[in-house]
């Protein structure tokens, strides 16, 4: 049955994406650590983590792709998922810290000592514990995004109002964390990271173990969310997004359906967020803002909507492009997002894998069209 | 008018000193004369003759430039010039030339008499010929609430003819009566006096009446007390309700440029924070033009700022729809994203032609200072923008309306295929819809240059809130639009002072998610078939 489940899920395009998956995560590892320092085929930890982070990009743009692409709800607000998973990570990270802070405090973490609280809030217990933040991770976005999806679907609010009440949603979000009183470190966010599981997040190692955890799991999010999309199940994500009274018609359920890759979609967003925090080394209240949330539509745009490979490459492609731009060309990178909107939407609205199938069909219909004119001027 | 006055007064000082100088002559010399305890003396007497002519004397000893001259015991008033100091006659300010500093000794003063000061000058005050000095003496013993000025109050009170005058003294009397030993029957008439001033001095007053008098005033003062608590409070709502009202037009002029391109046209255009800062950059460069060419003519400029911000935003507005948003129609979210990638555009092409700081906008002197109503006190700025955000709103519904243009524009709305055979040309409805709403996007502009910063991020704080009074009002209604904008506006402020602003806008944020829930459609939806077009 899983069997069955899985392979009805990878076609051809899965294959070729899970394969430089795991080309990467032999590579890299052998690169970075293997690798001499003066050889050209070394990798510093920088760029390792820099690598880990498109990668976490991508599995967020994995993750906004099964609900725009398939479901066709525009989440404005899906970084809100990924920053929450992030904190969650930061949570576990910041009482990792123990004792090493600046104020040396044994339990509170130094912002809490500089603003002069007692004693750990109700929410940072159990922090301390991996798998009880790795559960966050997933159930803190999963929740929220339930209850969001809960009222929301079932009130039947689509479209640009779904968008905007997202967009609502992850803007209070932000403007709740850069308060003090909320206990997760206002403005500044968590950093200062010390470990991982008692690993130092510094060493070359952690970075390479931490990117090739993020290479399994843009691979298994990615896995899960072809099989998905290939199911039966998927076939009606698909029906809803085309056809969404039609399919409530049919006799679907259409609420549940939505809910259920809405769901699923914010605990990817939760796991994406979650691995690039150790990477980045600092999670703050900026991540929630709309304009980051918008910047991972337009990675999946510039992949092609509705092509979960399109979404991975979208997502690498873009933040290369914009690694390089801020580096070299810090003025020109706006223009060169704000014009890489406007294009897309207005040259590619099927992506770069659409326009690769746009001139793969060309061929032959170029051809006839070429022949057409001619022969009407015969007539 | 105040330097006149104030000429006007010097020249009868300066008439009626010589007259009154031989009497006052002795009294300032004994200023000078002995330990604290004897300028004290003097003082009093000083203080007892009246005579206005003596302020300037005890104002000098006040900052401490009363001086006394070694060689002849005389009192003068001696400041700081060069390496020595120049001397000046204390009554006659007539200069008596420069001395070596050594030449001078300083008359000190201590708390006890530095109180007596303050308290003499209060009365002479109080007798001068310029009512708003009186005025201010008056305020000045009703902080104080000097016992010692109960006297003169009286003999002020007796002579004064200007009404305004005659209540601060008349308040004044009751703080000092209030403080002192006198009747009860007299405090309880001071309660009322107070009582009727009813702000929150008054209400320090009467706390401390409350506490220290008899039984009688005891009760007395705690019914005042209740009735100006609730006088203020009355007057703290008002206020709430003003900064409501205010807040509420920033956001009806933010959103009603976009109650057009979102709500009439159902176009969504994230570049409409960005018109909006067009429209302030716009303001700024009309204003560089007048300082540059015409200064005298300052004042005028946010007028002529109104129809260049129009025009500039308005035509940003349909080349964007021309270039743009014509092959979009019908792809709402495809338009969202376009035009996100050209507010971004836009934002950074202003940074690098004006640079990433604030640019300074002035704002004309009929716009800055405030006056007060009853206990609101209400700055013309902030009136301007209510009255402004109400005539655009007029303007654009009359627009709508009456004007062949916006029945092309309602016509195309509601049935395109139908105008377009009616032989309404739509494409150029839709291009100058959307450059009236990007214009009336740039007026607003010219109206948030007032009160924000002018920077390339100055749209990005007001299209969340735009779009969520849009939304809130219902898509496609200009009324809406206005009671969203205001509700939103006035929640906001009256949640501010029990959660704080932060927290009092996230709490708005959750309603509106909430309120979608209920509406999806917003509080005026349209109904009909149009609604699931």
């Amino acid at each position: 049955m899983l069997t069955r489940f899985l392979l009805m899920g990878l076609d051809k395009k899965a294959g070729v994406l899970l394969a430089v998956l795991a080309v990467l995560a032999v590579a890299v590892p052998v690169m970075a650590l293997a690798a001499p320092p003066d050889s050209p085929w070394h990798l510093s930890t920088h760029t390792v983590a820099l690598l880990g982070k498109y990668l976490c990009f991508a599995l967020l743009a994995v993750a906004l792709d099964l609900v725009w692409g398939y479901v066709g709800i525009l989440s404005l607000g899906h970084a809100a998922f990924f920053a929450l998973g992030g904190y969650a990570m930061g949570m576990y990270l910041m009482r990792q810290i123990g004792p090493r802070g600046v104020y040396g405090h044994p339990v509170l973490p130094d912002f809490m000592v500089f603003l002069n609280w007692q004693e750990l809030p109700w929410y940072w217990h159990g922090f301390d514990q991996f798998w009880f933040a790795a559960l966050m991770v997933v159930a803190v976005p999963g929740v929220l995004a339930f209850a969001f999806g809960w009222f929301a679907f079932r009130s039947r609010v689509t479209g640009v109002y779904l968008s905007i009440i997202t967009q609502a949603l992850t803007f209070a979000l932000m403007l709740a964390f850069f308060r003090n009183d909320m206990g997760f470190g206002g403005n500044n966010g968590l950093t200062d990271f010390k470990t991982i599981l008692g690993f130092d997040i510094q060493a070359p190692e952690t970075r390479v173990g931490l990117f090739v955890a993020t290479v399994v799991a843009l691979a298994a999010g990615y896995t899960l969310a072809s099989c998905v999309v290939a199911s039966k199940l998927g076939k009606v994500l698909v029906a809803v997004r085309d056809a969404e009274s039609r399919v409530r018609f049919l006799g679907y359920e259409t609420e549940r359906y939505k809910l259920f890759a809405w769901t699923l979609s914010a605990c990817m967003a939760g796991v994406a967020g979650a691995l690039y925090v150790p990477q980045v080394g600092i999670i703050n209240p900026s991540e929630f803002s709309a304009a980051s949330s918008i910047e991972a539509v337009i990675w999946v745009a510039v992949g092609g909507r509705g092509t979960l490979a399109g979404a991975v490459l979208g997502a690498v492609l873009v933040n290369f492009g914009k690694s390089y731009f801020t580096a070299a060309l810090p003025e020109l990178w706006l223009f060169a997002l704000g014009g890489l909107f406007v294009l897309v939407t207005l040259f590619l609205p099927k992506g770069l894998l659409g326009l690769a199938a746009q001139v793969k069909g060309r061929w032959p219909s170029g051809r006839a069209m070429a022949a057409k004119p001619a022969g009407q001027k015969g007539i | 008018m105040h330097r006149v006055l104030s000429w006007l007064l010097a020249a009868l000082i300066a008439v009626a000193t010589p007259a009154f100088a031989a009497d006052l002559d002795p009294l300032v010399r004994a200023l000078g004369t002995g330990t604290y305890a004897d300028t004290e003396k003097a003082l009093a007497k000083l203080a007892e003759t009246g005579d206005t002519a003596a302020v300037p004397v005890i104002e000098a000893l006040q900052t401490g430039d009363l001086h006394v001259r070694k060689a002849d015991g005389a009192v003068v008033v001696a400041r700081k010039a060069g390496n020595g100091v120049a001397l000046t006659d204390p009554l006659t300010g007539a200069a008596l030339g420069e001395a070596d500093r050594s030449a001078v000794e300083k008359i000190k003063i201590n708390n006890s008499l530095r109180r007596s000061i303050s308290a003499a000058l209060g009365a002479l005050t109080l007798m001068s010929p310029n009512p708003q000095t009186r005025r201010q003496a008056a305020d000045a013993v009703f902080k104080s609430r000097d016992v010692n000025a109960l006297e003169a109050l009286d003999t002020a009170l007796a002579k004064e003819t200007d009404e305004g005058v005659r209540r601060a003294m008349f308040q004044a009397r009751a703080a000092v009566v209030l403080n002192s030993s006198a009747p009860d029957a007299d405090k309880i008439a001071a309660v009322e006096t107070l009582k009727a001033r009813g702000d929150r001095d008054a209400l320090a007053l009467l706390n401390a009446a409350a506490n220290s008098g008899g039984a009688e005033v005891k009760a007395v003062a705690e019914r005042a007390i209740a009735s100006v608590e609730q006088r203020l409070a009355l007057w703290g709502a008002a206020q709430n309700l003003w900064y409501g009202l205010s807040l509420g037009s920033v956001l009806l002029l933010a959103a009603i440029g976009l109650a057009v391109t979102f709500g009439v046209m159902g176009v969504i255009n994230m570049a409409h924070g960005e018109m909006v800062m067009i429209g302030a950059y716009a303001t700024f460069l009309v204003q560089e033009v007048f300082r540059t060419f015409a200064p005298g003519l300052f004042d005028l400029s946010i007028l002529v700022a109104l129809p260049v911000a129009f025009l500039a935003s308005g035509a940003v507005g349909v080349a964007i729809e021309r270039s743009v948003i014509r092959w979009l129609y019908g792809r709402p979210l495809e338009t969202l994203l376009a035009t996100w990638g050209l507010s971004l555009a836009l934002q950074q092409a202003v940074r690098s032609i004006f640079g990433p700081t604030n640019r300074e906008v002035g704002a004309p002197s009929w716009m800055s200072g405030a006056f007060e109503l009853g206990g609101l006190t209400i700055t013309y700025g902030r009136l301007w923008i209510v009255v402004f955000a109400f005539l655009v709103f007029a303007a654009l519904l009359v627009a709508l309306r009456k004007t062949a243009f916006g029945l092309n524009i309602r016509a195309v709305t509601q049935n395109r295929s139908m105008a377009s055979a009616m032989g309404i040309r739509t494409a150029r409805v839709d291009a100058l819809t959307f450059g009236l709403g990007s214009g009336i996007a740039g007026l607003a502009g010219v109206a948030l240059s007032q009160i924000d910063n002018v920077s390339p991020n100055l749209g990005q704080g007001y299209i969340i809130d735009s779009f969520m009074v849009v939304v809130f009002g219902g898509v496609g209604n200009l009324w809406g639009t206005l009671v969203g904008a205001l509700a939103l506006g006035s929640v906001n402020k009256f949640l501010e002072p029990y959660a704080g602003a932060v927290l009092g806008k996230i709490l708005v944020l959750i309603f509106i998610i909430l309120f979608i829930q209920r509406r999806p459609r917003g509080l005026f939806a349209l109904k009909g078939r149009a609604v699931e077009a």
